[in-house]
């Protein structure tokens, strides 16, 4: 069960940690002071799940590692996050839908996790969970603002969507490790957790008076670590210090 | 006397009665509140002050932020982020406090963009090392919160107000800094190289963050009878050369002056002549980051305006729709 | 943007107290921007937000006539009342 275990929990990590990596890009570069501030809140609260999960996948791990050795020593074949948290930061629309469609699958994931048979697991859903029901507020309310709002806004988020509407079914994908700690409770049925995720997304962008793409490349791999080109230049940038001065205290 | 030369918004004298009083509530420690009668260059003259401490805190995110994407550990990403974003902070909470004097956030943003306002020379300096984020938190908050703290006792109540919950929220990042310093100095050899640099090429520019010499400081006589300055530069400055010798040698590096030496007679430390040349070119626009600090504003300005403006439409339409 | 006036209420039984100010396009934008901006440090347990243009303030240069009256009033408090020893304390 552990190597399942630390699997799961490096997925979820690793998806904290690329997502959080992306909105620091904005902090000091954000629309206006009072976002720059808030995107860096988000960040932050991400920031904290990423090294709750890697400090609990780093403590059953078979292997002597850190939280820091796993979030700054492995290349992009051993990240696990979805494609869709790697991408680029993109405009503020792009931003801000990704976010939206992350919030909305976190709220309902770590909302399961915390009856999760595995108790750490269920520890850091609870706190997580206060945090992302936050997120969301802020995540929907910036949609329906540039969805209803200048046609330059709705144009640019309406891009968003086209761009990023198919990298979201990766968020729900399973292998056998996942599929067993879902038959052991410990973590929901994601295909479940899909029909309430579709629900509520077709629900927001109904509201938003958006379109949804017809068809587009499906994103999928990133469980397997089989990632786009975006990762390997955010691994570079994250993990460069450690890279170029091995061993070191920081 | 002290009202010589004063004019008003209009260009005609202050009337002396108003001034005398005005004068009097300073002298008595009592705050000046934002819809209290002013004379003008009081207000003039903390438009000036706050709005470029404003703009330095903005612009002091960007030689910081240039690390946190590549922050070492999960820890230090965290602090560095959390301690960017305070500066991001700091900025709104003076300008907010600028605003009450009657100028708008827009403008103010407007004189930095143009290059019409200045703010702190010491982020015109790049920031290629890790080692510079334990230099800026450990010297450039250093001499920040020795600058701030009298602010804290400003005659202005906002200012003061602000620099309160400001000095509040700073005294994490000065040690955060120091603590960085700290590990590597204790680390390997690259990385105690990777301290002295960094602390060599920051040195002076935190000693020029004290503004000019006593002699040379044209604002500042009338700053302290205000009460919106209450030491002067070379105090300050003295003051944080004293403290701050011994926490180097702590750390067993060198302060990179050679003049340096404890002088027991005055029982502060005596040091070299600071490169005033170098400073006026900095502050001038010459340094070697200014231009690079300003488009990252103007571009992030510009970014942002299509998202303001749908904020603002999207308001519209809803109290439309109601 | 709107010039929002913050208010926070530090922890409950405390009233709100004003924090400074921000910008926002609405109301609820501003208090989300409050949160953000004025509770990071776990300063608040409630927050008010007001639309700076809302507020009517009373006009300093009135400040005499408005606040100096109440200065001669000592009648009004407790300590314009001798009381004997015996019953001190009242």
């Amino acid at each position: 069960m552990n190597k399942a275990l630390e699997h799961y929990l490096l997925r979820l990590a690793d998806t904290a940690l690329t997502q959080s990596q992306r909105l620091a890009e904005w902090c000091g570069h954000g629309p206006f002071l009072e976002e720059d501030i808030a995107l860096t809140n988000v960040a932050l609260d991400l920031l904290g799940h990423a090294k709750l999960l890697y400090e609990q996948a780093a403590e059953i791990s078979d292997r002597d590692v850190s939280a820091d050795d796993l979030a700054f020593l492995r290349d992009v074949d051993a990240f696990k996050n979805p494609l869709l948290t790697e991408l680029p930061r993109g405009d503020f629309a792009y931003t801000t839908l990704k976010q939206y469609f992350l919030d909305q699958f976190n709220v309902l994931l770590y909302a399961a996790l915390k009856d999760s048979q595995y108790e750490p697991l269920a520890e850091i859903a609870t706190k997580a969970l206060k945090e992302t029901r936050y997120h969301i507020t802020r995540s929907r309310d910036w949609c329906l603002r540039l969805s209803l709002s200048t046609d330059e806004a709705k144009q640019k988020i309406q891009a968003a969507l086209d761009d990023l509407y198919f990298y979201t079914p990766e968020l729900f994908e399973t292998d056998d490790d996942l599929n067993q700690l879902i038959a052991e409770s410990i973590m929901p049925d994601l295909s479940v957790l899909k029909e309430h995720w579709q629900g509520q997304v077709d629900e927001l962008l109904n509201e938003c008076q958006l379109q949804v793409p017809k068809s587009g490349w499906v994103a999928t791999g990133g469980l397997r670590g089989e990632h786009s080109e975006h990762l390997g230049y955010m691994l570079d940038d994250m993990q460069f210090l450690q890279r170029a001065y091995p061993g070191c205290e920081w | 006397m002290y009202s010589q030369g004063l004019q008003d918004a209009k260009g005609g004298p202050e009337p002396e009665g108003l001034l005398k009083a005005f004068q009097k509530r300073i002298d008595n420690e009592e705050k000046i509140e934002p819809r209290d009668w002013m004379p003008e260059a009081y207000r003039k003259t903390l438009i000036r002050q706050m709005s470029q401490h404003a703009h330095s805190e903005i612009v002091g995110q960007l030689p910081e932020g240039n690390w946190i994407t590549r922050a070492p550990t999960l820890k230090r990403k965290m602090i560095l982020l959390a301690k960017v974003q305070d500066e991001a902070g700091h900025g709104l909470y003076i300008y907010s406090a600028t605003e009450t004097l009657g100028i708008t956030r827009e403008e103010m943003t407007r004189q930095l963009l143009s290059g019409e306002a200045k703010y702190s020379s010491i982020f015109n300096y790049p920031t290629p090392s890790w080692a510079d984020m334990g230099a800026i938190g450990w010297l450039v908050d250093g001499a920040a919160i020795m600058n701030q703290v009298p602010l804290c006792r400003a005659s202005y109540g906002p200012y003061a107000r602000s620099m309160i919950r400001i000095c509040k929220e700073e005294s994490f990042h000065q040690r955060q800094g120091y603590d960085i310093m700290t590990t590597l100095a204790r680390g390997s050899n690259a990385q105690k190289k990777m301290a002295q640099d960094a602390l060599n090429r920051f040195w002076w520019p935190a000693l020029m963050m004290f503004g000019p010499s006593d002699k040379d400081s044209k604002h500042s006589v009338q700053s302290m009878q205000w009460k919106i300055k209450r030491f002067s530069n070379d105090d300050l400055r003295q003051k944080f050369v004293d403290v701050t010798v011994p926490q180097a040698e702590h750390l067993g590096l060198t302060i990179p002056d050679e003049d340096l030496k404890w002088n027991e007679e005055r029982g502060h430390y005596d040091f070299g002549e600071i490169d005033w040349d170098e400073f006026i070119n900095v502050i001038k626009g010459n340094g070697p980051c200014n231009k690079e600090r300003l488009r990252a504003r103007q571009k992030a300005h510009d970014e942002g305006e299509w998202v303001r403006k749908a904020a603002e439409v999207y308001q519209q339409n809803q109290r439309d729709a109601a | 943007m709107k010039l929002y006036e913050i208010f926070i209420r530090p922890k409950s039984g405390l009233n709100h107290r004003h924090v400074g100010s921000l910008h926002a396009a609405d109301a609820r934008m501003a208090l989300q921007n409050a949160r953000d901006v004025y509770t990071r440090r776990e300063e608040g347990v409630s927050i008010w937000v007001v639309e700076a243009a809302h507020i009517t303030a009373s006009n300093p240069e009135q400040s005499e006539p408005w606040f100096d009256p109440a200065a001669d009033k000592i009648y009004r408090h407790p300590t314009f009342y001798p009381l004997d020893k015996e019953v001190d304390n009242m």
